[in-house]
C-alpha cells in the first residue's frame, strides 16, 4: 500500500505539461501545485471525474490528459470503461487511487474491496495497456514508461486511506477554488 | 409527402440546427427513435459522436469537452435525463456548463392525456432543477434549438429542448 501524498510526489516528478485532474489525490495535489492546468475539481457528482477526464483528452489531443480517480467512482461508473475505450484517446492516463474503502463517509468497505481487480476489468472493457501497484518503488520505477507510451492507460494504485469521521461542517475545505473557477482558469490558459 | 410526416421533426432540420450552431460533439445514448439521427450524424464531417451506456456519464464528458474549448451537444431521452439528476447539477450547473440537451420526449402527447409516466414526470423534472426548457415537435418549431443555444450561452447554465414527436421520432 502507497501513501497518496508520497505517490503524488512520485507523479509530480515526471508532470511535465500535463493536465492534471488531482480527483480523489486533490487534497494532497494542491499542496503540489496549484497552476491553472491543475484541475482540483472536488466532487460534482461520484462517478463521472473518467468521463471529465475522457472529455477534456478529447477536446485538447496534444497534452497529456492524467486523472487520479478512485475505484468508488469507476464502481459507481464501470460503462464509463467502455466509453473510454472505445474514443481511445492517446493522450489519457487514468490512474486509480483504491483504498478499499469510501473514505469520507468514515471508511465503509467499498463492496468486495479486497477482491476486485480494476486493471483486469479495465482490459476487459478495451484499455490497450493497463497496471497494478501497491508498493511506492514498483509505482517509481514503472511510471516513466507508463507516461512514455500513448494511452489510454489504466493504472491501478492500492492507497492507504484518508478516513474522515468528523462532521461535514466542521471538516477543513482544502479546495483554494471554487470548481467553476477551476473550469474557468483551464479555459483561459487553453485559449478556449 | 404524408400528412404524418408533414408535420414532423426531420433528422435533416436538427441536423442544420447542430451545424449552425457550431456542435463539435454529439454526448449521446441512443433511444427508439433516432436511428436516422444517427446515420446523419455519423455521416457529417467534424461531427465526433461519443456514445454513452448510462446518460448520467453524458454530462461529465460534455462537461470536459466544453473545458477543453469544444461545443457538445448531449442527445437523451427523458427516462435518462431522469437518472442524470445528480451528474446534471454537479457536472453541467455545478461547473456552468452553457450546453444544450436535446431529450426525447418519451410518452409526449399533444392532448395532455398521458399514460407512459416518463412523460409525467419529465416537465416536473426540469421545472425541480429549475432548467429552461423548449419543445420542439416538428419542423417549424426548429428555430427553437437556436433559442435554446443562445440561451445556454448568456446564462452558461444546461437548457433543454424536448423533442414532442410522438408519431414517428427519427426514424424512417
Amino acid at each position: 500500500m502507497m501513501h497518496i501524498p508520497d505517490l503524488l510526489k512520485v507523479f509530480a516528478e515526471h508532470r511535465g505539461d500535463s493536465i492534471v485532474i488531482s480527483g480523489r489525490g486533490g487534497r494532497h495535489w494542491v499542496q503540489i501545485s496549484e497552476t491553472a492546468l491543475d484541475v482540483p475539481l472536488g466532487d460534482p457528482a461520484m462517478g463521472g471525474h473518467s468521463g471529465f477526464g475522457l472529455g477534456l483528452a478529447l477536446a485538447q489531443p496534444g497534452r497529456r490528459v492524467v486523472l487520479f480517480d478512485s475505484e468508488g467512482d469507476i464502481l459507481m461508473s464501470m460503462g464509463q470503461l467502455a466509453t473510454i475505450a472505445e474514443q481511445a484517446p492517446a493522450n489519457f492516463y487514468h490512474f486509480i487511487l483504491d483504498n478499499e474503502v469510501y473514505a469520507t463517509t468514515g471508511g465503509q468497505p467499498v463492496p468486495n474491496a479486497k477482491n476486485v481487480d480494476y486493471a483486469m476489468i479495465a482490459r476487459g472493457a478495451g484499455y490497450p495497456r493497463a497496471h497494478n501497484y501497491a508498493e511506492l518503488d514498483d509505482f517509481a520505477r514503472g511510471l516513466p514508461a507508463i507516461l512514455a507510451a500513448p494511452g489510454p492507460v489504466f493504472v491501478a494504485c492500492k492507497v492507504w486511506p484518508d478516513i474522515e469521521n468528523t462532521p461535514i461542517g466542521q471538516r477543513v475545505r482544502w479546495r483554494k477554488r471554487g470548481a467553476d473557477k477551476v473550469v474557468q482558469d483551464l479555459r483561459g490558459a487553453l485559449g478556449a | 409527402m404524408t400528412e404524418a410526416t408533414a408535420g414532423s421533426l426531420s433528422p435533416e432540420t436538427v441536423m442544420r440546427q447542430m451545424r449552425k450552431n457550431g456542435v463539435t460533439d454529439i454526448v449521446w445514448l441512443p433511444d427508439s427513435e433516432t436511428n436516422w439521427l444517427y446515420l446523419l450524424m455519423k455521416s457529417e464531417p467534424g461531427l465526433r459522436l461519443v456514445g454513452v451506456t448510462r446518460e448520467g456519464h453524458a454530462c461529465s464528458i460534455a462537461a470536459g469537452l466544453y473545458a477543453g474549448g469544444k461545443r457538445p451537444m448531449m442527445l437523451i431521452q427523458n427516462t435518462g435525463m431522469m437518472e442524470s439528476g445528480d451528474s446534471i447539477r454537479g457536472w453541467l450547473m455545478g461547473l456552468n456548463v452553457p450546453i444544450v440537451l436535446m431529450v426525447g420526449y418519451r410518452g409526449y402527447t399533444r392532448h395532455g392525456v398521458n399514460t407512459d409516466t416518463a412523460a409525467t414526470y419529465t416537465e416536473r423534472f426540469l421545472m425541480a432543477f429549475g432548467i429552461p426548457f423548449y419543445l420542439v415537435e416538428n419542423d417549424g418549431d426548429a428555430d427553437r434549438i437556436s433559442i435554446a443555444f443562445q440561451e445556454a450561452d448568456r446564462t452558461k447554465k444546461p437548457v433543454v429542448v424536448l423533442v414532442g414527436d410522438e408519431f414517428h421520432g427519427f426514424n424512417r
